[in-house]
């Protein structure tokens, strides 16, 4: 049984290394991390079988691929606390001749990063390739993925959606990021993404509701459930509803912190409404 | 000359993309706007404003944007599509090859963000080999304007130019020294400062730092003859000529990949009408990363002392 309450100690610290990160590079998207933070947190420190010594082949391990890669600080800072690499390093979030890029890069050989992502759309594509690679060499282990829900527009997705139902990609997880929220605005504004579950499920997906992405036990619930539905046949998606910037008051519902920093007297701010529970880095 | 060059005030050269495209859509009822969720960051906001019913919003669907303006082409519309310029041109290569290039369409590829100068958001998002890509595709026009003003004037301009262009243009606030007045003419390269020494074809952001650079080595006595090439492709291969066989020396200044640029572009005609030895301000073979834009400029070899030693340096070998 996971330790509820472990996991939303680790989600504070997480949240407060966000906050950190941004302002500190003074860019940054905190908004979408601050929503998926539960999630990550669920998936590395209670779902997923992951070596944190990190080889990139990952045999005999689940994996996670972050297709939405504008969110770095967040899996930067889960990976950091799952003992990837020092936590000091989330220091050199996006300055120069840092591993902490922008958006996650392999190419400078950040531990935990198995292809970049930052360009919208691809990381579905990816994360399906190493899914069959992994059928073809019988590892039973599961192949994870998140992507945002502004980031379903891109055709790509789409081909991928297809392909993973046509060839029973069933040792797949991906999760939506169904803020409802991208740069321009609200998604049904700049671009309606209709009824989201029916799509995924007429594209041949099993479908997990998760009400409330941003509850750890409801988080942590509905991964196990979709665990349990892999090695049937279909891939799964969790349909995610998060909040963006969930867990600080005024960065929260709306696309407007997207990617953009707070100043100092808005770190301040955001830092008191978030409990240092693993120490600051 | 050169010490007539002055910035006026620094302004990011997509605030001139956003002026320009105002003052177009106010001339022009035929030019309409397409945006991929980065209406802010291209700054489109006053054209949607006035007028609303001339802009689509298409999301996060680049390879549609590039489709969609093709077909508005097809019935007379002047598209002018908006995003990063990674995302409009690798990212939609294809679409735009088949349904833009090869026919032959009226649509105005409109790119910011590109080069190191993007900063913090590192590699993925900082394309440095766009302009080779836009070059080589038959019939396109690229332009890669040097500041706010000629940036808003390119973008005036090649609504009147029947044929695809690529405009080129990016996020910093830069020195803005060109006229505020000036007419841009397509495909003419602009003198900024006489000199005879060397020639220092420079474009985009690049040519605020060979000012820079040709005001330090002036200092040293080396005279140099800076011209500004906002249209890499037509190439103003007259005026290089001219100025290369006067000079015979040559540096070339891009924020883009030493392969296919404008340095490429420059050292195609030298070497087939008067082979001149050659010195390439550009990135060479790498990718970016995240930093500060001009913290980047001097690590990758763009900076304007590394002008200036691509100056002294080609001077020798004469
Ligand atoms: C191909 C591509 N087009 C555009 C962008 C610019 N961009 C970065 S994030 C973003 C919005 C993404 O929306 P969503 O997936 O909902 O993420 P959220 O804003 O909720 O974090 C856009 C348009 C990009 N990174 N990649
Ligand atoms: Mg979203």
């Amino acid at each position: 049984m996971a330790d509820i309450q472990k996991l939303k100690q680790i989600a504070s610290q997480v949240r407060r290394d966000i906050i950190r990160q941004t302002h500190s590079a003074a860019s940054g998207h905190p908004g979408g991390s601050l929503g998926c933070t539960d999630f990550l947190v669920a998936l590395y420190f209670d779902l997923m079988e992951h070596d944190p010594s990190f080889n990139m082949k990952a045999k005999g391990e689940d994996v996670f691929f972050l297709s939405n890669g504008h969110i770095s600080p967040v899996w930067y800072s889960v990976l950091a606390r799952s003992g990837y690499f020092p936590t000091a390093e989330l220091a050199t979030f996006r300055q120069i001749n840092s591993r902490m890029q922008g958006h996650p890069a392999t190419h400078e050989g950040l531990p935990g990063i198995r292809v970049a992502s930052g360009s919208l759309g691809q990381g579905l594509s990816v994360a399906i390739g190493m899914a069959l690679a992994k059928k073809l060499d019988g590892d039973d282990k599961t192949i994870y993925a998140l992507t945002g829900d502004g980031e379903l527009e891109e055709g790509q997705v789409w081909e991928a959606m297809m392909f993973a139902a046509h060839h029973k990609v069933d040792n797949l997880v991906v999760a939506v990021d169904w803020n409802g929220q991208q740069i321009d605005g609200p998604t049904e504004e700049v671009m309606s993404l209709g009824d989201l579950p029916a799509k995924w499920a007429a594209f041949g997906w099993e479908i997990v509701h998760l009400e409330d992405g941003n509850d750890m036990e409801q988080v942590v619930a509905k991964l196990n459930e979709a665990k349990s539905k892999t090695g049937q046949g279909k891939p799964i998606v969790i349909m995610m509803k998060t909040e963006m910037g969930f867990g600080v008051d005024f960065m929260q519902g709306t696309h407007k912190w997207h990617g953009k920093a707070p100043n100092a007297e808005q770190t301040a701010d955001a830092l008191s409404q978030l409990e240092e529970t693993l120490g600051d880095y | 000359m050169l010490d007539q060059i002055i910035d006026s005030g620094k302004k990011a050269t997509r605030d001139g993309f956003g002026a320009g495209l105002h003052a177009i859509g106010q001339q022009n009822d035929e030019v309409v706007a397409l945006c991929a969720d980065l209406i802010g960051s291209l700054k489109m906001q006053a054209f949607i404003k006035d007028f609303p019913e001339r802009f689509f919003q298409v999301g996060i669907a680049e390879a549609n944007m590039m489709g969609i303006a093709a077909g508005l082409a097809t019935a007379g519309k002047i598209p002018y599509t908006g995003t990063f310029a990674n995302f409009s041109t690798g990212r939609v290569y294809d679409q735009i090859r088949q349904s833009i290039a090869y026919s032959h369409k009226n649509v105005k590829v409109c790119a910011s963000h590109a080069g190191l100068t993007l900063g913090e958001d590192g590699a993925t998002h900082q394309i440095l080999e766009d302009m080779g890509m836009m070059r080589m595709l038959p019939g396109f026009t690229v332009i890669n304007p040097c500041d706010y003003n000629q940036t808003k004037a390119a973008t005036i301009a090649i609504a009147e130019h029947y044929g695809p262009v690529y405009l080129r243009f990016g996020r910093p606030s830069w020195p803005n020294f060109t006229a505020e007045d000036q007419k841009f003419e397509i495909g003419k390269a602009l003198l900024m400062s006489e000199g005879s020494d060397v020639s220092l074809f420079a474009t985009g952001h690049m040519v605020w730092n060979a000012v820079e650079a040709a005001k330090i080595v002036a200092a040293e006595g080396i005279s140099v003859e800076l011209i500004n090439i906002h249209t890499i492709k037509p190439l103003d291969e007259e005026a290089i000529l001219e100025s290369a066989l006067k000079t015979k020396a040559v540096v070339t200044a891009e924020e883009h990949q030493r392969n296919g640029g404008l340095g490429d572009a420059v050292a195609q005609v030298l070497s087939r009408k008067a082979p001149t030895p050659q010195e390439y301000i550009a990135v060479n073979d790498s990718f970016g990363e995240s930093g500060k834009p001009v913290e980047l400029l001097s690590k990758y070899g763009l900076g304007v002392d590394d002008i200036v030693q691509a100056i002294r340096n080609v001077i020798k070998r004469k």
